[in-house]
């Protein structure tokens, strides 16, 4: 089971994942460095800001509202805008694509 | 320069937020001199927020509060010296003892060593079952203990006192709730955030006392009940004493740093003693939301926000620290997020409907929105952050109108 990660700095890095945990979980597990998650998953802030993949996306759970209202506090929202902590990671999502969405 | 002792090019004394946030950022930058991070505690850099939420509640493991995991340090050649207490630095020879007696000279200093929990000073303060909240081992002090207790009493009704309250009330714990002052988060946010609060623990069963203290802690050598100031005794297993923190800078001012309340720094984060910096929650700067008088923040946000500004200064990149304060608090199932600094406001307004459980309070001084509390109702917060930043005059009646969205004002602006 494992994700790819684009970074804002160009890299790009296959992670492993993990049931149990959030996709920024992760992410964070995974030793990305931008990904501030501020508010450690609570749905607090929107410090774990990321794109997915289109084909990934229609398997996330739905957006909730209060996610999709921190979301649009970010200029640079998209449709493929997702909360890293909102998404339970599964087996599901292997091959996942993610890229850290540019600073606020 | 004492044999043996290295030289690191970036001393950090905490292994907070703070702390860990400066070495992630510095490397970030591609600094590329020696890293160091000191810690008191035994452990690698972890979110301290859980400690009186999830974790409190044994809903998250501590592995998931690792703010990164250990290879991660290694990787990037930050050295964690856990389980090191800062307790004298030498600003002219730079070099910083610790309690043990290690020596370390740096050239730059970054001080975020937070604070300790403020504890009780009344006879049976010192019983087995008093406690503080401000680290895990406080945390794990607390959960190893609640087998063996029914009722809580906690000091305090500010935000740890009320995290805790409303944690171990969901883990079928009976907890008195004490408050010097008239009503909850008075120092922190405005009575009718206070009011609703008091409300909602009280209707979760939590008895809240208010305008009452504690007269002395009874039992030996373990805690068997409180006496308060009305003379009243409540029988408890546990107390939980959450009454602030003293900021964590004596080596600072013994060096002869400036600073009354924590350590003073200047926008730039600098304190007065050459290359030492202090960010988060020990360092008081002057803050653009409070009109540019110093403040001290206890937060994430901040301390997080500050290390980044002194990471970029080291780094070689002009910075300073202007970012928009903002924190939140999660009891039952109500988000509190706040945003702006509101000390100071002269009218609030109240958006939405408490009673629904889905409302803002929002606070203006003269005629500018200066900061918001929003419960359950993000929307308001994002927007609101909006307007905090702008700080454009606005009119207070339409603030209350549901209908008219806080982003509209900012539209206003636009054309």
């Amino acid at each position: 089971m494992s994700i790819t990660v684009s970074t804002r700095s160009g890299q790009t890095l296959e992670l492993e994942g993990r049931t149990g945990l959030s996709l920024m979980e992760v992410i964070r597990e995974g030793g990305v460095d931008e990904l501030l998650a501020l508010c450690g998953g609570c749905c607090s802030c929107a410090t774990c800001h990321i794109f997915i993949d289109e084909e990934s996306l229609a398997k996330l759970p739905p957006i909730s509202s209060d996610e999709n209202d921190l979301l649009d506090g970010s200029s640079h929202r998209n449709e493929r805008s997702r909360l890293a902590c909102q998404i339970p990671y599964t087996a599901d999502l292997d091959g996942l694509h993610a890229q850290i969405a540019p600073e606020d | 320069m004492e044999q043996g002792a290295e030289l690191i090019d970036v001393l950090i004394v905490g292994a907070g937020h703070g702390g860990a946030q400066a070495a992630i950022t510095l490397r970030q930058l591609g600094f590329e001199g020696s890293i160091a991070l000191l810690g008191d505690e035994p452990y690698l850099p972890y979110e301290r927020p859980p400690l009186s939420k999830d974790y409190l509640a044994g809903e998250k493991d501590f592995d998931r509060l690792l703010i990164r995991p250990k290879y991660f340090w290694e990787e990037r050649a930050i050295k964690m010296l856990v389980g090191r207490k800062a307790t004298k630095i030498d600003p002219m020879a730079k070099t910083v003892w610790t309690e043990t007696g290690e020596t370390f000279h740096y050239r730059n200093l970054i001080w975020s060593a937070g604070g300790s929990a403020r504890t009780l000073q009344c006879p049976g303060a010192e019983l087995e079952g008093v406690h503080t909240l401000r680290t895990r081992r406080d945390a794990d002090g607390i959960k190893h203990a609640l087998s063996n207790t029914s009722t809580v009493v906690i000091v305090g009704g500010g935000y740890i006192g009320l995290e805790a309250a409303a944690a171990l009330t969901k883990l079928g714990k009976s907890v008195v709730v004490l408050e010097a002052q008239d009503r909850v988060l008075a120092r922190v946010a405005g009575e009718p955030l206070s009011r609703f609060f008091e409300d909602e623990h009280r209707s979760h069963g939590v008895d809240i006392k208010l305008n009452m203290s504690v007269k002395r802690i009874l039992g030996g050598p373990s805690v068997t009940g409180v006496e308060l100031s009305d003379g009243a005794v409540i029988n408890c297993e546990m107390v939980i004493v959450g009454i602030g923190i003293i900021p964590s800078v004596g080596p600072l001012i013994a060096a002869g740093a400036a600073g009354r309340n924590g350590v003073d720094v200047d926008a730039a984060c600098r304190t007065s003693l050459p290359d030492v910096y202090a960010i988060g929650d020990c360092a008081c700067h002057p803050n653009e939301f409070a009109e540019g008088r110093p403040v001290r923040l206890e937060s994430v946000q901040n301390s997080s926000d500050q290390a980044i500004v002194v990471a970029n200064l080291l780094s070689g990149k002009a910075a300073a620290y202007a970012a928009t304060p903002w924190f939140w608090s999660t009891q039952y199932d109500l988000k509190l997020q706040t945003v702006g600094l509101s000390s100071g406001f002269d009218q609030f307004v109240i958006r939405g409907n408490p009673l629904l459980r889905s409302f803002s309070v929002i606070y203006l001084k003269a005629g500018r929105v200066i900061a918001l509390d929003c419960i359950n109702s993000i929307r308001d917060y994002v927007q609101g952050k909006k307007l905090v930043e702008a700080h454009i005059h606005v009119d207070p009646a339409d603030l209350a109108d549901l209908d008219v969205p806080l982003k509209s004002w900012l539209e206003c602006l636009a054309s």
